[in-house]
């Protein structure tokens, strides 16, 4: 089993989501969170303030997923979320030792 | 300048001014300081005789009208809500672990000066019974017997609003002044200090002013002055703003300023803000004509100088920076709507639209120069109800139109403009903005250096860090866990 960790772009939430559906892959959590890259950050202006805002509202999608379907999820998050412009994200994946359902007691690539 | 009111020194009012002066005397035992705080009473009282004569000749006694009087009711109840928009404005300005206690600074104010109006402060204000031209009186005391029996007496000859609305009217503009000071002190004073501070300045800075512009006193249309001042370029904006910049100068800036300020945290409540402000400001301005059939001038005069002031806000960033932007746009209207504030009853509608957008370019710049130079009067309170303030005051001995300045309510003003014209006027209108500017400065530095040997005036830095709404209140405005 692998954990699938991607950062990116909060538009591309959805499309990525439906991409690993449709390879029914099910069951994700995402959270808000704020980072940068090779972008760098953006200006904004409050009267006379100047703000040079750093990190820039990323959403961070975890999925773990068995060894079989990695690559095709591995593709289908790269498709789904490319804009090919800067700040378009990364993907980390990294090996998980177990996975349990806390409601029924499975373990392993059955409880996911 | 509201027209003045409670100068006229009519007999009965003559007696209670000897009333009280005895017994107010009668307290004082020792011959030495008997002798002295007569002194200062005749002092006071010196000027007294000079306004009686004016206004009486001319005001005959109406009866108690309803419309006029329903406008200053639904007057009032617009101008309350300025204070909890005025929370919103600036509560999005700040932090969010420190937007309960930006709002609180201003909402709690409509309990602590709500309370004190009623017991004190609009006797201070609008009383008469130091006979003096710099303070009022405490015959009103409770609001003691306003209105008569069922509160409808009339508010004074000349006026056919009913005593008790006026009051009331009133009121809000006394919450709604300090209020307008926590711009430039929040994230970092005690909310203790702040408490003590609004208390005292309330009572011996805003009733003072109110005297002095709208009671018949000193700088007003019935005073040795004669400034004009239609619902409180003065009294209420300019105060707040020299009020603010002094707090701000005796407090400090924010630890770590300008290092660790932030954007705005909720952008929508500013222009809710502003929006609740715009609204609020019809009552603000429209009511102070006191008279209903009269109102759409200021109503008018109101809006089209916080549109010009909004559009020229807008229009510089756009052509500055490429963007207009919306905290401008609520900085903007605010500013025209301070601008027009002292003026919105003695212009007409070409004028009001050059004074909003006269007024929001010098706020502008305002603005601009205290980011530059870095000094923390955290959400601009100086820079535009000050600056805002001084140019409309100003603006108003300029553009004022004598049609709209009637003799029988504004005898100096109107004989100031009959002898030397608006140029006489804006003399007399700068005279009242100097003596504004020096005796708020000096008076809010008293009662903060008073206060601060009292007590700590700002909380530490460590509960800086950790934010006002948990520190002072014991309440987050968010909760993170919540679902």
């Amino acid at each position: 089993m692998n954990m699938i960790t991607a950062l990116i772009r909060p538009t591309k939430v959805d499309a990525v989501k439906s991409a690993l559906v449709d390879l029914d892959i099910v069951g994700m959590t995402v959270s808000d969170a704020r980072g940068f890259g090779r972008q760098k950050g953006q200006v904004e202006r409050y009267r006379g303030n100047e703000f040079t805002v750093e990190f820039l509202p990323k959403s961070k999608v975890m999925v773990v997923v068995a060894d079989e379907k990695l690559e095709a999820a591995l593709a289908a998050i790269s498709a789904a979320a490319r804009t090919g412009e800067i700040g378009d994200g990364k993907i980390f994946v990294t090996p998980v030792r177990e996975a349990i359902r806390i409601r029924t007691g499975d373990r392993g690539p059955i409880a996911l | 300048m509201k027209r003045g009111v409670g100068s006229s020194g009519d007999p009965p009012a003559l007696a209670t001014v000897d009333r009280i002066r005895t017994t107010l005397l009668a307290g004082v035992r020792q011959p030495q300081l008997r002798r002295a705080a007569f002194l200062l009473i005749a002092a006071g009282a010196g000027i007294g005789p000079l306004l009686a004569g004016s206004a009486k000749a001319v005001l005959t006694k109406m009866p108690t009208d309803g419309a006029d009087t329903l406008l200053m009711l639904i007057g009032s109840a617009m101008v309350l809500l300025m204070t909890p928009g005025l929370a919103f404005f600036y509560g999005g300005f700040t932090r969010a672990k420190n937007v309960l206690n930006t709002m609180m600074m201003s909402f709690f104010l409509m309990g602590l000066i709500g309370v004190l109006w009623v017991v004190v402060g609009y006797s201070l204000a609008f009383g008469v019974g130091f006979g003096s031209p710099f303070i009022g009186g405490l015959e009103l005391m409770w609001l003691n017997g306003l209105g008569g029996a069922v509160g409808d007496a009339p508010l004074a000859d000349g006026f056919a609003l009913s005593s008790t609305s006026f009051a009331l009217f009133q009121g809000m503009f006394a919450i709604i002044t300090p209020a307008l000071i926590s711009g430039a002190l929040v994230e970092r004073i005690s909310f203790k200090a702040w408490f003590w501070f609004c208390l005292i300045w309330s009572l011996l800075i805003y009733s003072p002013m109110a005297k002095m512009v709208w009671g018949g006193g000193f700088l007003g249309p019935f005073g040795a002055i004669g400034a004009i001042d239609f619902a409180g370029g003065t009294v209420v904006h300019i105060a707040s703003g020299v009020a603010a910049v002094v707090g701000a100068m005796i407090i400090g800036s924010r630890t770590d300023y300008p290092e660790s300020i932030r954007p705005p945290h909720n952008v929508p409540f500013i222009l809710l803000g502003a929006g609740l402000l715009w609204f609020g400001w019809f009552g603000f301005n429209g009511a102070s004509m006191f008279a209903a059939k009269t109102a759409g001038y200021p109503f008018l005069t109101t809006s089209t100088s916080a549109s010009a002031g909004l559009l020229t806000w807008c229009l510089i960033e756009w052509f500055k920076d490429g963007k207009p932007t919306a905290v401008g746009a609520a900085t903007g209207a605010v500013a025209g709507l301070v601008g027009i504030t002292p003026a919105a009853g003695f212009v007409y509608m070409p004028q009001s639209i050059l004074i909003g957008a006269l007024t929001a370019t010098a706020c502008f710049i305002a603005v601009r120069i205290k980011a530059a130079i870095r000094f923390d009067d955290s959400l601009d309170t100086f820079m535009v109800h000050g600056v805002g303030g001084t140019v409309g005051a100003l603006l108003t001995g300029i553009l004022a139109s004598a049609t709209l300045v009637p003799a029988d309510y504004f005898p100096r003003s109107a004989e100031i403009m009959k002898t030397s014209g608006n140029g006489g006027l804006f003399f007399a209108q700068l005279q009242a903005v100097v003596i504004t500017y020096v005796f708020v400065a000096i008076g809010t530095a008293v009662i903060f250096w008073i206060l601060g040997a009292l007590m700590p005036l700002r909380v530490s830095p460590q509960q800086e860090e950790r934010g006002l709404d948990f520190v002072a209140h014991g309440e987050e405005a968010y909760d993170p866990m919540t679902n």
